[in-house]
């Protein structure tokens, strides 16, 4: 009964993790007229003597960095939200989710004509806000800015997902210890630091594993909009493997790359594993 | 009290509002601009509230579109495609899946254990990284611009693995050993038994493998070469990177492929957002 499902996982998942680690010692091209030979660890020093590499590192570090704290930070805030007794929840909490069941690429396209410049919706809007005084901005072309524009995306895209995460989570907190804290005289900023926080504390540690798991394979985006530019500003290490592997066919200095990506997302999510569990155990 | 009381709605109701204004903006400028039939309109108001306002609506982009127009096949053929992998990838995977899940929370077997383990580890491998090496196996296989290749390799899916086996481990042992008294085999049991309860988590895994595959686009970029074998999200960013923009026919294009998963969110909202909110329950 296991045997579909694990044959599946050790042909797809299994080997080529083993293939990946195999070829990143050897010189291994899709077309090449010479034999692919071993060659050490010269993959892995070139690529860290690349530049380029290190720049899509960083631009990965840099996009988690701020997605993960602003997109589970936006994400309880609008939970918090709709969680409330009102009229129209329902219809707010579908609004909300709704950018969560459409495809990145149509999400990129819609976005990029609201970005245009000099004449973009965005534009006009930033120019009426500021009198006149800011802007025409390049959101997407401009080195300074093109990181920033697909953080927004991103999370313009994603936050309704843990929004549901984190809603289901405040409805899992018993009532009781609201109702207790209020005949004690707790005010709504007490019970939200004391209680709302605290109790969350499973869905924390699995929101910020997720997204910032799903931040460091950070591609489609980067790909439909800018392509890595301007000046490799955007560029992603999902990014610079597949040009690596699959446009210039470099197939063992990509792999050298892949493990070394595989191996930031595993020690990341070990880290963060440990890292919460201890944090759980003190408090 | 009370004018303080109302106050406070009011507020509460202009940021929800501020909110899902932001949520809905692009995907109602999508539907505005592919509405319009004049393409040098269209660019004029780009910059303008006018474009948001499907002025004398019409349906020719949508024609142009479904015919395939400036396109090397019509909307249709991709959109045939993407559901031929996605039913495909679900389909076999619900099936796959459950049947290995049900034999690692039922069956008691050497190694069981140990196989718990690797699947759950396998959950955090993130596939960007294999993909390079995937591309590999699959070119090995011949399976290069094919339906196959963007099929078998997502079947196992060890994040689904792991929703059935949980809920497979929470089932009474009872079932089981009063079916065997009965002389049931096991696999009577996950069919009649197993399966028929378990179709809350079928539908968790259906939409969330559905969103994750109707979404993919790295993968799809690196295996299919024409139209005959590509989804809906390579096309439309092939169409979208082709010179000139026309922008009425593009967002026509952008809401056509959106619209199958937002008609089937819409009508199955509270599956959606239950569906989501499980996997958080996990952590």
């Amino acid at each position: 009964m296991l045997s579909p499902a694990l044959l599946l996982l050790v042909g797809f998942l299994i080997i080529p993790f083993f293939i990946a680690i195999l070829f990143s010692f050897t010189n291994k091209r899709l077309v090449s007229p010479l034999p692919t030979r071993f060659i050490g660890l010269d993959n892995y020093v070139r690529l860290f003597a690349d530049k380029a590499f290190w720049q899509a590192l960083r631009n990965t570090a840099v996009f988690a960095g701020v997605v993960v704290p602003i997109q589970s930070g936006l994400a309880l805030l609008l939970a918090l939200l709709v969680n409330k007794k009102i009229l129209g929840r329902n219809a707010f909490r579908g609004i909300y989710f709704l950018p969560v069941v459409i495809p990145m690429v149509v999400v990129c396209v819609a976005w990029y004509f609201v970005l245009n410049y000099p004449e973009g919706l965005l534009n006009t809007f930033v120019n009426i806000l500021s009198f006149g005084k800011a802007g025409p901005y390049d959101w997407l072309y401009d080195p300074s800015l093109a990181l920033l524009t697909i953080i927004v995306i991103s999370i313009w895209q994603g936050v309704g997902f843990q929004m549901v995460i984190y809603l289901a989570g405040l409805q899992s907190i018993p009532e009781e210890l609201y109702e207790a804290s209020r005949i004690d005289g707790a005010n709504a900023w007490q019970q939200f630091i004391h209680i709302t926080i605290p109790c969350l504390r499973n869905t924390h540690i699995f929101v910020l594993i997720t997204t910032t798991i799903l931040a460091f394979k950070l591609f489609t985006q980067v790909e439909v909009l800018t392509q890595g530019g301007p000046r490799g500003m955007t560029n992603t290490v999902v990014r610079y493997i597949y040009v690596a592997g699959y446009r210039e066919l470099r197939i063992g200095f990509a792999s050298a790359g892949a493990v070394i990506f595989v191996l930031i997302v595993l020690i990341i999510s070990i880290v963060q594993r440990i890292l919460l569990k201890e944090e759980r155990e003190v408090l | 009290m009370k004018a303080k009381h109302c106050v406070y709605r009011l507020l509460l109701y202009a940021v929800l509002g501020l909110f899902a204004c932001i949520f809905l903006f692009p995907v109602w400028l999508m539907i505005s601009v592919s509405l319009k039939s004049d393409e040098l309109q269209i660019i004029r108001e780009a910059a303008t509230p006018r474009a948001l306002v499907p002025s004398a609506p019409s349906l020719v982009n949508y024609q142009a579109v479904l015919k395939g127009e400036g396109l090397d096949a019509p909307w249709t053929r991709f959109f045939l495609n993407t559901c031929i992998i996605v039913f495909s990838i679900v389909g076999c995977g619900i099936f796959i899946n459950s049947l290995a899940a049900f034999a690692l929370a039922r069956l008691r077997f050497k190694g069981r254990s140990f196989l718990v383990w690797l699947i759950i580890a396998l959950i955090i491998v993130p596939f960007e990284g294999l993909a390079v090496p995937l591309f590999l196996v699959i070119i090995w296989l011949g399976w290069f611009d094919s339906y196959q290749a963007q099929i078998i390799p997502f079947i196992a899916h060890p994040f689904s693995i792991f929703l059935f086996y949980q809920f497979f481990n929470r089932l009474p042992r009872e079932l089981d050993e009063a079916a065997r008294i009965d002389g049931a085999s096991w696999f009577q049991i996950y069919r009649k038994i197993a399966v028929p309860l378990s179709l809350p988590v079928i539908a968790t895994v259906a939409i969330l493998q559905s969103l994750e595959y109707w979404n993919s686009f790295l993968w799809p970029i690196m295996v299919t070469r024409g139209p005959e074998y590509r989804p809906l999200s390579v096309a439309m960013n092939a169409f979208f990177g082709l010179p000139p923009r026309r922008w009425g026919d593009i967002m026509a294009f952008a809401f056509l492929t959106a619209l199958p998963l937002l008609v089937t969110y819409l009508a199955f909202q509270r599956w959606f957002i239950r569906s989501v909110a499980q996997t958080g329950l996990k952590g």
